[in-house]
């Protein structure tokens, strides 16, 4: 599965979108779409514990968590370096 | 920043209304001028402000709603360059005195709730009806009573942007600080009480430390905190506003946990603080005809943690340590 996948349906089971689902592209605004700050908390914990990884302080802005390209930039730096390319370490439901 | 709050704390040593009426209009006037230049309509605007020194009032909490400013029901409508705005607020303090009002609500009749603009409707072009009375235990001088609001007017007065941004980056650092700002005005007068009601008792047995002393000692350091606290976060946010720095740090959470917990123990404080100073003064800080009278301080320290509810804001801050680093 790929990160965009991963994270849009990350999205569908925390983000509470009031938009439907299948109209979220890698650009579509988020906040636009119903995303309110206390659901990106959620989307944030929930991709931190799949990835396992960690969302540093300068990354916990409203603009990183934007739009599904925004969130794939943001995974991708954290899991640059690594010797494979960014694995599910946690559960999909 | 630094200087706002100065004003703030002064005015709140007499009277917490008019401190509060000036502090709210600072923040509706930040509003406009940190996200409405790019607009012509409100560059004209703000000269216009300037020279005719226009009132703002603001209209952000809505019944459903209540102190959740990053939510709303109410919806904006365009059609043909007019905007038509109807809201049923609980609380505009000032509103029958304002000139203009700044009003929150959502993008259009199908945006989510959390996707919210400000529109500015002016005199003339909306109509309040009353809803609820001010008949409150403080902070009377506010006159905040409930309206239904209808309003319409050119489109071009949508604050360019969203709410989310003018909220992060303005509404609420300064409202926290300059409300803050207020309170301490109120604390430092209540201290100022207790500190001459201890000085006569000195005076009257020179050579004995009055036992009051102590409470006093102990009310000036929660003082001490209080001041510390509100002229860091002002310091902070006005050096965040240098070219140096990195603007989009008002945008992250490090940045709203510190502005909330400055709303939160300010408030908390105030309490306190006025509570220890009435204690000290006894029956003569309970007199309202008295000198050393703390009755009107204690009223309207009690709006402190209810504008916008601390649990409510302890809820937002709980929600965000879950993700945020603090090291
Ligand atoms: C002096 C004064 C002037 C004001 N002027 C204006 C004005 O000019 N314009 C304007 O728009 N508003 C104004 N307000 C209103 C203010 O901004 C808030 O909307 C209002 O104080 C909150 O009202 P509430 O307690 O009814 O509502 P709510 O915010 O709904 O809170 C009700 C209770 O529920 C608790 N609560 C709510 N949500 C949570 C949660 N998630 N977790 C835990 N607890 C929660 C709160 O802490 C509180 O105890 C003013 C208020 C005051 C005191």
């Amino acid at each position: 599965m790929s990160i965009t996948d991963i994270i849009l349906r990350t999205l569908a089971e925390h983000g509470r979108l009031a938009a439907d689902r299948s109209l979220i592209d890698d650009h579509t605004d988020l906040y636009q779409a119903g995303l309110t700050s206390h659901a990106s908390v959620n989307v944030m914990l929930a991709l931190e514990g799949l990835f396992d990884i960690e969302f540093p302080d300068r990354m916990l802005r409203r603009g990183v968590f934007r739009s599904v390209s925004s969130i794939r930039q943001a995974i991708e730096e954290l899991t640059a370096g690594a010797a494979s390319p960014p694995q599910l370490t946690g559960e999909l439901k | 920043m630094t200087e706002m709050s100065e004003v703030c704390a002064a005015l709140g040593q007499y009277c917490a209304s008019t401190a509060m009426v000036f502090a709210m209009h600072q923040i509706q006037v930040a509003c406009i001028v940190r996200h409405g230049l790019g607009s012509q309509m409100f560059r004209d605007y703000c000269a216009e402000l300037v020279e005719r020194q226009m009132l703002l009032a603001s209209a952000t909490s809505e019944v459903g709603v209540g102190g959740d400013t990053r939510s709303s029901i109410c919806a904006v409508e365009v059609a043909d360059g007019i905007f038509t705005l109807n809201k049923d607020a609980t609380t505009v303090s000032y509103g029958a005195n304002a000139d203009d009002l700044l009003v929150t609500c959502r993008r259009s009749v199908d945006a989510a709730r959390s996707d919210q603009v400000v529109v500015l409707a002016r005199r003339g072009q909306y109509r309040l009806d009353q809803t609820t009375n001010w008949d409150t235990l403080g902070m009377r001088g506010t006159c905040s009573p409930g309206y239904r609001l209808s309003s319409s007017g050119p489109a071009a007065q949508i604050l360019p942007g969203s709410f989310a941004d003018a909220s992060s980056h303005t509404m609420v650092p300064y409202s926290h600080i300059l409300w803050s700002s207020l309170w301490l005005g109120i604390a430092t007068d209540a201290v100022t009480r207790a500190a001459r009601f201890v000085r006569a008792e000195a005076r009257s047995k020179p050579g004995t430390t009055p036992p009051t002393a102590l409470r006093l000692a102990e009310v000036s350091n929660d003082l001490h905190t209080m001041r510390a606290m509100v002229r860091d976060m002002a310091r902070e946010f006005t050096d965040a506003q240098s070219p140096n720095e990195d603007a989009e740090a008002l945008l992250g959470m490090g940045f709203a946990l510190k502005m909330n917990n400055l709303k939160i123990a300010s408030s908390t404080l105030l309490v306190k603080i006025v509570h220890q100073a009435l204690l000290l003064c006894g029956i003569l800080g309970y007199k309202n005809d008295s000198p050393f009278s703390l009755c009107r301080h204690l009223r309207d320290a009690y709006s402190a943690p209810l504008m916008i509810g601390n649990d409510r804001i302890f809820a937002k801050n709980a929600s965000m340590l879950l993700v945020h680093k603090d090291d």
